[in-house]
């Protein structure tokens, strides 16, 4: 089975079919394992039990990339490969990638509350999330724009890529805003070393949320196909009456 | 070679003259730096530390709004097509088509700041950096903005839409363009160090500019 053999629609359905209750249960799993053991981690000595907040923040931070990254090698399929999926893949993966960066936001904030005693602070880091955010938005109105799926999916491609080579360049010149208009004022997460009764937990959580995404994905691709098969029926339907 | 200078030509001409739109953009960044003073207050002092900010957010939002006509007219009367089936290379075209629009709509809001800045209480020191970073900085704005108004050209659809996708990208320009000009007013940091890393935004948008506006023409017509 190769990626070629995945151009086929009908094969490809019917192996997410196979594949997707064993993701879901993998995902569950690793899910309440992470989840208990962040409950039963220790508090931090200086955030106390808000330190917790960090087993979802985090893993939801890196997955609000890592959807791009896959965003981008799905619009290298389109645009290259012409691989049948790319644009399904890039199409699905864009609503669940600006719901985790939205998340990221939403935890970070509160997570904010406490620890710098303000909702939102214009953190280098939390800024350039914001902009991502917006990315992810603005992409989603592309796709919505247009009714033909096709036109969409080389557009929004083009736009993917040009994001992603922009995005390091957006995320370096917020930095550079930022030690210049306000030098550490942020507290930062206690030091470079975690110690492992934080790590293991986090670790675990990343892998969950990471199939978490890839189970969705799989799902949301699943249902793309099925709607754009429902939609050429309906046409085909309509053209028949018309006839 | 002649292809290139002819487009440029044809652009700069078809922008200048009625129905070109091209000044418009110089009349909004009027316009909008003019309102600025009754949002604020007609407090002087703000003004000029607000100065280089206003004028880089009025000739952000003035060349975004301009660039709607880059692809649009052309697309409409058809010679859109003849470019893109042309012997020249689209990317060479469409580098070209931008250089023209940054003639015809950028130049203008650069010759336009020591005037608006006189409006803001600018001295001349400050009102000669910022249009020293705008000179630098707002070839980037056309040349990544292009990206957008190829998109946009290719969907049928413009306005609101080329915004939201263009904005964001133009956010390190926005930076770097406002952080020179402060830099060469108050200080404390050089104004060389941003003023390179504009230069070199603008350098990197000639190459991934051309080459995204001619892929998404080139997949997008049909």
């Amino acid at each position: 089975m190769t990626l070629i053999d995945l151009a086929n629609p009908s094969k490809f359905l019917a192996l997410t079919a196979r594949v997707l209750p064993w993701l879901a249960g993998a995902t569950a799993i690793l899910l309440l394992v992470g989840l208990y053991q962040a409950a039963v981690a220790p508090d931090d000595y200086q955030q106390g039990a808000t330190v917790k907040i960090m087993f979802i923040h985090v893993p939801n931070a890196w997955l609000s990339m890592f959807v791009w990254g896959v965003m981008s090698i799905a619009a290298l399929g389109t645009l290259v490969w012409r691989h049948p999926l790319a644009d399904v893949a890039a199409k699905a993966a864009a609503p669940i990638g600006a719901a985790f960066t939205f998340l990221a936001l939403v935890t970070g904030s509160l997570w904010g509350r406490p620890m710098w005693g303000t909702y939102w602070e214009w953190d280098a880091r939390l800024t350039s999330v914001l902009i991502l955010f917006l990315m992810y938005l603005g992409l989603m109105a592309l796709w919505r724009a247009v009714e033909d799926p096709s036109r969409a999916a080389r557009a929004a491609a083009v736009l993917t890529l040009v994001g992603a080579i922009n995005l390091p360049i957006i995320k370096f010149s917020v930095d550079w805003w930022n030690t210049l208009h306000q030098p550490a004022s942020v507290m930062r997460m206690g030091g470079p070393s975690l110690d492992n009764a934080f790590l293991i937990p986090l670790l675990v959580m990343a892998v969950g949320f990471s199939l978490l995404f890839m189970t969705l994905h799989l799902a949301a691709m699943r249902n793309e196909i099925l709607r754009r098969r429902v939609r050429s029926l309906q046409m085909m339907q309509a053209s028949q009456q018309a006839a | 070679m002649t292809a290139l200078a002819a487009l440029i030509r044809r652009d700069i001409k078809i922008a200048l003259r009625v129905g070109g739109g091209a000044l418009i953009g110089v009349l909004f960044f009027l316009t909008v730096t003019v309102l600025m003073p009754f949002a604020i207050g007609p407090d002087l002092p703000l003004l000029a530390r607000l100065g280089p900010a206003i004028l880089w957010l009025g000739a952000l939002l003035a060349s975004l709004l301009t660039l709607d006509r880059l692809f649009t007219a052309d697309h409409e009367d058809g010679s859109l097509d003849l470019i893109v089936m042309g012997q020249t290379p689209l990317e060479l075209a469409c580098a070209a088509k931008a250089l023209a629009h940054w003639l015809a709509a950028g130049v203008p809001l650069i010759a336009a700041t020591p005037v608006l800045g006189l409006l803001l209480n600018l001295d001349t020191a400050a009102t000669s950096a910022v249009a020293l970073t705008l000179l630098v900085g707002t070839p980037a704005l056309t040349f990544t903005g292009m990206i957008g108004a190829a998109l946009a050209v290719t969907l049928h659809r413009g306005g609101l839409l080329l915004a939201v996708l263009v904005l964001p990208l133009s956010i390190p320009v926005l930076i770097f363009g406002v952080a020179a000009s402060q830099a060469a007013i108050t200080g404390p940091l050089s104004f060389g160090t941003p003023f390179s890393i504009l230069c070199a935004l603008s350098l990197v948008s000639f190459v991934v500019g051309p080459f995204a506006a001619a892929a998404s023409l080139r997949h997008g017509l049909d």
